[in-house]
C-alpha cells in the first residue's frame, strides 16, 4: 500500500465515517486514496470552515473530529480552529499535506513550517519523515487527542511519504511511556474532600466542559442531589446540568446570572468540577467566593492552583472522582438554609429582559427554545448573540450547547453546526448568530446546500458588532468606533447559495417564522431584526469582583 | 531566583523546542541550556537554568513541561541536594614569560591547557560556577581571547 492508503485504512480502523477538508497540490495522494474510500468526504468551501466542523462534529458526538488541507495555505487556515479546539480541549486530528521531504526548509511552493506554527495550540503533533511510521502516528494521534484532557493534533504528511510503497502493519497497542494521564483520584484527597463537604453548610457545585468530556453529567447530578447543593456551570458547562433542576444556578461569571455570582461569592465551600477558574469566570481573583473552601478536580494538573488558591486538589476523571466521592460521603451535609437563601437570592436577582414591541434578542432566543422544546443543539457565534443564547436557551442535555468558549473565535458556529448536523443528522441543529459572525464563515452555505445539511442559522441581527459596541457605550463614552456593520440581504444570499431565507422585523411574526425555519428541509438563515442596542446583563465589568454587576434594568 | 531545572525527554526533532516553547511564550530567558544522550540513546537530558521573575509562572512552566507528551521526568533541583558542574574552554594568551604564573593559577583551579599554538593557549575547566567566575576573573590579566562554555549541568543526590 502506499502512505495515502495506509492513511485511509488507518482512519477507517480508528472508527473514522466523516472527514472535512479541503484539496490541494500536497494531498493529492490522499485524495486519491479518498475516491476509493467509504469514509463520507464534505468538501467545505474553505479550511476554516473544515476545522471548525470538525470541531462540532466532535463536540456533538464525542468522537474525534477530523479535517484535511494541503501544505502552506491550507494548513495555515486551520489554525485559528485548531486554536480553538485547544483553548476548549476537544479531540480532534487535523491531517496536512507538506511539501516533500526532500524540500522542506526550501522556500518550497506553498510550503509552511506547520509542525512550528502549531507547536504551541495543539496537544500533540508529527511531522512523518518515514511512510514506516504513519500506521503508529495515526493510532496515537487519536489517542493522545481524547484522551486524558482531550485536545487536538496536527498530523503533517509530505506529499512524497503518501506516495511510498510500504506494508500495513497495524499496531496492536499504544504505548507512549512518558504519556499517561491520571484518571483515578488519590483516595486519600477524596475523603479529605468529602469529609469537607459533609462538614460544609453553604457548597457549591462549579462545573465546567470537563463534566461533558468524561459523561460525568449523571455523578453530577447524583452528587448534587445526595449533598443537596445548587449547580453553576461555566459556558463549556452548558447541558452538563439540567437548566430546569431546582438546584440549577445558570451560567456564573462575567454574564452569568446574578443569582449564581451571588451564591459563589456566599459560599463556605466551592466544588469544581472539570472547570479552570478562567478569568471571565472569577472576575477578580482575589475577591471570587472568599469566604469558601476550595475542592478542585480536574483531569489537567496544569489546571490546579493556577488562577486561584485551592485546598484540596484532586487530578483525575471527573466522573471516576464523582462516583467514588458520592461513595465516601458518609453524612451529607445539612443545607436547608443555604437552599433558602439561594431561592431567595434567585427571586431577589432573576434573570430578565424589558420586553416591548420591538424584538428583542432574548426574546427570539427564548421563543426558539421554546419551540423546539429545549432539545435542539444550539450553536453560537461569538459576542452578545452567544451570551443571550446561553442564557436563555434552556438546555437538559450535555453536548446540545457548542460554543467557542476559550478563543472566543467569531464565524464559528455556522460550521461548528454543519459539523454537529453532519454527526447528529437526526437532530435540529440551530446557530444562534449575529450578523457580523455570520459574515466570516458564510460561504459554508455553499456546502450546507450541496450536502444536504440542514442547519438553521437564527442571526439576532442589530447592525452592530454588538458587545464590542457595549463595552464601547459603557466604558468608552459612547464613541462607537467601527462597530456599525452592514450585511447583505441574508433572504436573497440565502437564495442565491439555494437555501431559504425569512427576514422578520415584527415581534408577532418571530414565532411563525421560527415554526417556519425548523419545519422546511432546508438550510435556513432567518433575519431576525433585534433591537440595535439591546445590551447583554447582568455584567461584571473586567477585573471588578463577581458580585459587583452592572445590572442593566435592576 | 535562579533555577536549575532537569528535563528527562524523548531524544527525537522538535522536543527541544517544544520545552524552550513553554519558556519564550512567557518572555522568559533561558539563561543556559545543556542537552545530551543520557545512557540511553533514546532519551535526553535537558538541564535548563532560568531565572524566574515570579515563583508562581515558574510553578506553572514546570507543570506544563510535564504536560508534554515527550516528557518524561522534572526535576528542579532548588531545595534539593544535588552536585552541579560547567565546563568551559578559554582561548587565553600564552607567552614565555607568564608561563609559571599561568600554571600556578591553573594549578590552584584544576584547570588545564589543552591546547597550544604559538601565542594561545586554550584551557579547560570544570567547576562550580562561582569557582568558574573566580577564575575567569583571574584569567583576565592574560587577556582571555574567546570563552565558550557548557552552561550547568546538574545531577541530584
Amino acid at each position: 500500500m502506499i502512505g495515502a492508503q495506509i492513511l485511509m485504512e488507518s482512519l477507517i480502523r480508528e472508527g473514522v465515517t466523516a472527514m472535512f477538508g479541503y484539496p490541494g497540490g500536497q494531498v493529492l495522494p490522499i485524495f486519491d486514496a479518498l475516491y476509493d474510500s467509504p469514509i463520507k468526504f464534505i468538501l467545505t468551501r474553505h479550511e476554516q470552515g473544515a476545522v471548525h466542523a470538525a470541531d462540532g462534529y466532535a463536540r456533538a458526538t464525542g468522537k474525534v473530529g477530523v479535517c484535511l488541507a494541503t501544505s502552506g495555505p491550507g494548513a495555515t487556515n486551520l489554525v485559528t480552529g485548531i486554536a480553538n479546539a485547544y483553548m476548549d480541549s476537544i479531540p480532534i486530528v487535523a491531517i496536512t499535506g507538506q511539501v516533500k521531504s526532500f524540500l522542506i526548509g526550501n522556500d518550497a511552493f506553498q510550503e509552511a513550517d506547520v509542525t512550528g506554527i502549531t507547536r504551541p495550540i495543539t496537544k500533540y503533533n508529527f511531522l512523518v519523515k518515514d511512510v514506516r511510521d504513519l500506521t503508529r502516528v495515526v493510532r496515537e494521534a487519536f489517542y493522545i487527542a481524547s484522551t486524558g484532557r482531550p485536545g487536538p493534533v496536527v498530523i503533517d504528511i509530505p506529499s512524497d511519504i503518501q506516495q511510498q510503497n510500504t506494508e500495513f502493519v497495524w499496531p496492536e497497542k499504544v504505548a507512549i511511556r512518558s504519556y499517561h494521564p491520571t484518571y483515578f483520584g488519590h483516595p486519600g484527597q477524596i475523603k479529605k474532600a468529602a469529609k469537607l463537604i459533609s462538614s460544609s453548610k453553604k457548597p457549591v457545585l462549579y462545573v465546567g466542559g470537563g463534566i461533558i468530556s468524561s459523561a460525568a453529567h449523571q455523578a453530577l447530578r447524583e452528587l448534587a442531589e445526595k449533598i443537596q447543593a445548587p449547580v453553576t456551570w461555566t459556558l463549556m458547562g452548558i447541558g452538563a446540568f439540567p437548566s430546569a433542576h431546582p438546584f440549577a444556578l445558570g451560567m456564573l461569571g462575567m454574564h452569568g446570572t446574578a443569582y449564581a455570582n451571588h451564591a459563589v461569592t456566599a459560599a463556605d465551600l466551592i466544588i469544581a468540577v472539570g472547570a479552570r477558574f478562567d478569568d471571565r469566570v472569577t472576575g477578580r481573583t482575589d475577591t471570587f467566593a472568599p469566604t469558601a473552601k476550595i475542592i478542585h478536580i480536574d483531569i489537567d494538573p496544569s489546571s490546579i492552583s493556577k488562577n486561584t488558591r485551592v485546598d484540596v486538589p484532586i487530578v483525575g476523571d471527573a466522573k471516576n472522582i464523582l462516583g467514588e466521592l458520592l461513595e465516601q460521603i458518609k453524612k451529607r451535609p445539612d443545607t436547608s438554609a443555604w437552599l433558602k437563601e439561594v431561592d431567595g437570592l434567585k427571586k431577589k436577582y432573576p434573570l430578565r429582559y424589558k420586553d416591548g414591541d420591538k424584538i428583542k434578542p432574548q426574546y427570539v432566543v427564548e421563543q426558539i427554545c421554546e419551540a423546539t422544546g429545549g432539545e435542539a443543539i444550539i450553536t453560537t457565534e461569538v459576542g452578545q448573540n452567544q451570551m443571550w443564547a446561553a442564557q436563555w436557551y434552556k438546555h437538559s442535555h450535555p453536548r446540545t450547547f457548542i460554543s467557542s468558549g476559550g478563543l472566543g473565535t467569531m464565524g464559528f458556529g455556522f460550521p461548528a453546526a454543519m459539523g454537529a448536523k453532519v454527526g447528529c443528522p437526526d437532530k435540529t441543529v440551530i446557530d444562534i448568530a449575529g450578523d457580523g459572525s455570520i459574515q466570516m464563515n458564510i460561504q459554508e452555505l455553499a456546502t450546507c446546500v450541496c450536502n444536504k445539511i440542514n442547519v438553521k442559522i437564527a442571526i439576532l441581527n442589530n447592525g452592530y458588532l454588538g458587545m464590542v459596541r457595549q463595552w464601547q457605550e459603557l466604558f468608552y463614552k459612547k464613541r462607537y468606533s467601527h462597530v456599525c456593520i452592514t450585511s447583505p440581504d441574508f433572504v436573497k444570499l440565502a437564495e442565491s447559495y439555494g437555501a431559504v431565507g425569512i427576514k422578520v422585523t415584527k415581534k408577532e411574526d418571530v414565532r411563525p417564522a421560527i415554526e417556519k425555519m425548523l419545519s422546511i428541509e432546508n438550510t435556513v438563515i432567518v433575519d431576525f431584526r433585534v433591537e440595535p442596542e439591546e445590551n447583554v446583563y447582568p455584567m461584571v465589568p473586567a477585573g471588578e469582583a463577581i458580585n459587583k454587576m452592572i445590572e442593566g434594568l435592576a | 531566583m535562579k533555577h536549575t531545572i532537569s528535563v528527562l525527554v524523548e531524544n527525537k526533532f522538535g522536543v527541544l523546542a517544544r520545552v524552550a516553547g513553554l519558556f519564550s511564550a512567557r518572555g522568559y530567558n533561558i539563561a543556559s541550556l545543556a542537552v545530551s544522550e543520557t545512557l540511553a540513546p533514546d532519551t535526553s537530558y535537558m538541564t535548563i537554568v532560568v531565572e524566574a521573575e515570579d515563583e508562581k509562572i515558574l510553578e506553572q512552566i514546570k507543570k506544563q513541561l510535564n504536560k508534554l507528551i515527550d516528557v518524561i521526568t522534572v526535576t528542579d533541583f532548588t531545595n534539593k541536594e544535588h552536585v552541579d558542574r560547567e565546563l568551559i574552554l578559554a582561548k587565553v594568551n600564552y607567552s614565555a614569560k607568564d608561563k609559571t604564573r599561568l600554571e600556578i593559577l591553573l594549578n590552584k583551579y584544576g584547570a588545564n591547557i589543552v591546547e597550544r599554538k604559538g601565542s594561545v593557549a586554550v584551557i579547560e575547566a570544570v567547576g562550580k560556577q562561582d569557582r568558574i567566575r573566580e577564575l575567569l576573573l583571574a584569567l583576565d590579566k592574560f587577556g582571555v581571547k574567546e570563552l565558550v562554555r557548557t552552561g550547568r549541568i546538574a545531577l541530584a543526590l
